[in-house]
């Protein structure tokens, strides 16, 4: 099987500082990885440089395209890279407002991506919006109403459908639940994990959060300094971690 | 089915003060399928280090876990993801769920994962529910607010839902009443029946000796306080 994500040896440095570097790893078709670690681990220098918004200093990220197979999204024209941000990928960002268009109405915010892949039929798209808002439990008669008038929770669920209504085949997510209240995060993670599940979504979640990682990814990359110091299996590097500062992550959570 | 060579494993704990604490040596066990094996010795022993480690749930230091033709101790993160899916069932002494999730859902994901289709998925585990008593008021509602008793039964009607060819039971009759206890040992001699490889941790001696092979002592292989 082809990974659809590929990548390797990724560095990118802030002057003479790190932000990450001698990242490598594939990600295969409905996979979900998470990358946890402080701040300032490089966590999101890193997924940044995946999705196309930080260009590296060195090494490759080459993308399973549905044309010509494995490229390499750094060395790909703008126009490339953009067309691949509206299709194939997502991008959720940890603060909604970073993701929608909030003087727009919560369908136009749906129906804009559908027209930036050539959508032009007014009630086709009007219904695709519909049934998105529906999925990800937005009652229909809110369709006309802006962001603004959302509550976090709302907006961050109407931030995925604007993102997932395209059909991408990779996810970005940038700690897609911070900042929100458990109970509005317990249900933003049964939703995203049925839409994975359906989708055959491949994700990866940047988060700091070792609950939100062990119930959404499947593996998972611990980082430190810029530096990835331990992968595996999710459930395996939370129970039986093997690196000094894993363990201190691991231990340090609370217990409720 | 399951084929454990030499595996060896220790523990290190660099925050407090790198003690390595060395867990079992030189463990080797053969179960085929259709066979139920109970791994014994007294608590510290390592029988869940042992299945955590058949799991893929703690990384093996040597030797080798074959299950079906995959080595988990050296396998990727996707191959053991893979394993998990459709050969290696595993039920834990614990229920970790999504919270939120309804009781139903919990027990068909498993069969969803699979490929079952979700009508075919929620009959299956209306069956299973039903046949550990769990009443159907409760099937909406998240598992997560059930007694013990009741949350052991989900959990293994959700490490039932699929016929995986290798069965982990960690205390699979532990909390149970001797109603529930009767339909697990039925539910897990019908595994056997149909050709899965177990292997169980009992402290339940008659349930041990009712339903088990053969015995498999951890003692042998300590060595030391486990963690």
């Amino acid at each position: 099987m082809t990974p659809l994500l590929q990548v390797e040896t990724i560095a990118k440095f802030y002057g003479s500082r790190i932000g990450c570097a001698d990242v490598s790893f594939d990600l295969y078709p409905g996979e979900v990885m998470g990358i946890v670690g402080e701040s300032g681990s490089g966590k999101s220098t890193l997924l940044n440089c995946l999705a196309g918004h930080l260009t590296p200093d060195r090494g490759a990220v080459r993308f399973d395209t549905r044309a010509q197979g494995l490229r390499d999204t750094i060395t790909m024209s703008e126009p490339e890279r953009r067309m691949l941000g509206r299709t194939d990928w997502a991008f959720v960002h940890q603060h909604a407002r970073d993701g929608l268009r909030m003087n727009v109405s919560a369908g136009g915010n749906v129906g804009e991506r559908l027209m930036a892949v050539n959508a032009r039929h007014y009630g086709d798209i009007r219904n695709e919006a519909i049934d998105w808002l529906g999925r990800v439990e937005i009652t229909e008669d809110r369709i006309d109403d802006r962001p603004t008038a959302f509550s976090g929770g709302m907006q961050q669920r109407l931030q995925i459908a604007r993102n997932l209504v395209t059909g991408p085949r990779l996810v970005f997510m940038d700690e897609p639940t911070g900042g929100l209240d458990v109970s509005v995060q317990a249900r933003l993670l049964d939703l995203l994990r049925g839409l994975v599940r359906e989708m055959n979504l491949s994700a990866i979640i940047v988060t700091h959060d070792l609950a939100v990682v062990r119930l959404l990814a499947d593996r998972l990359m611990v980082m430190k300094d810029g530096h990835v110091i331990e992968t595996g299996l999710t459930d395996q590097v939370l129970d039986d971690p093997q690196h000094a500062y894993t363990q201190l992550l691991v231990s340090s959570v609370l217990q409720v | 089915m399951i084929s454990i060579e030499n595996v060896s494993k220790s523990f290190v704990l660099h925050n407090q003060g790198t003690a390595e604490i060395p867990v079992m040596q030189g463990a080797s066990l053969t179960v085929s399928a259709g066979e139920c094996v109970a791994l014994v010795g007294a608590s510290g022993a390592g029988k869940s280090t042992l299945m955590r480690m058949i799991y893929g749930n703690y990384l093996t230091a040597s030797g080798r876990i074959m299950v079906g033709d995959v080595d988990v101790a050296r396998a990727a993160p996707r191959e053991i993801i893979q394993l998990r899916r459709r050969t290696l069932g595993y039920v834990s002494q614990f229920l970790r769920v999504v919270p939120r999730v309804s009781t139903l859902d919990v027990v068909a994901e498993p069969l969803l994962a699979t490929g079952t289709d979700a009508d075919a998925a929620r009959t299956q585990a209306e069956t299973l529910l039903t046949r550990l008593n769990i009443p159907q008021r409760l099937w909406a509602l998240s598992p997560t607010t059930f007694s013990g008793g009741e949350q052991q039964r989900v959990n293994i009607a959700r490490g039932f839902a699929f016929p995986y060819p290798a069965l982990l039971l960690d205390e699979p009759t532990a909390s149970l009443d001797p109603t529930n206890r009767a339909t697990v040992l039925a539910m897990i001699a019908e595994a056997k029946t149909r050709g899965a490889a177990i292997i169980g941790i009992f402290h339940d001696h008659a349930a041990r000796d009712e339903i088990c092979d053969r015995q498999f002592d951890m003692t042998k292989f300590t060595m030391g306080p486990a963690a």
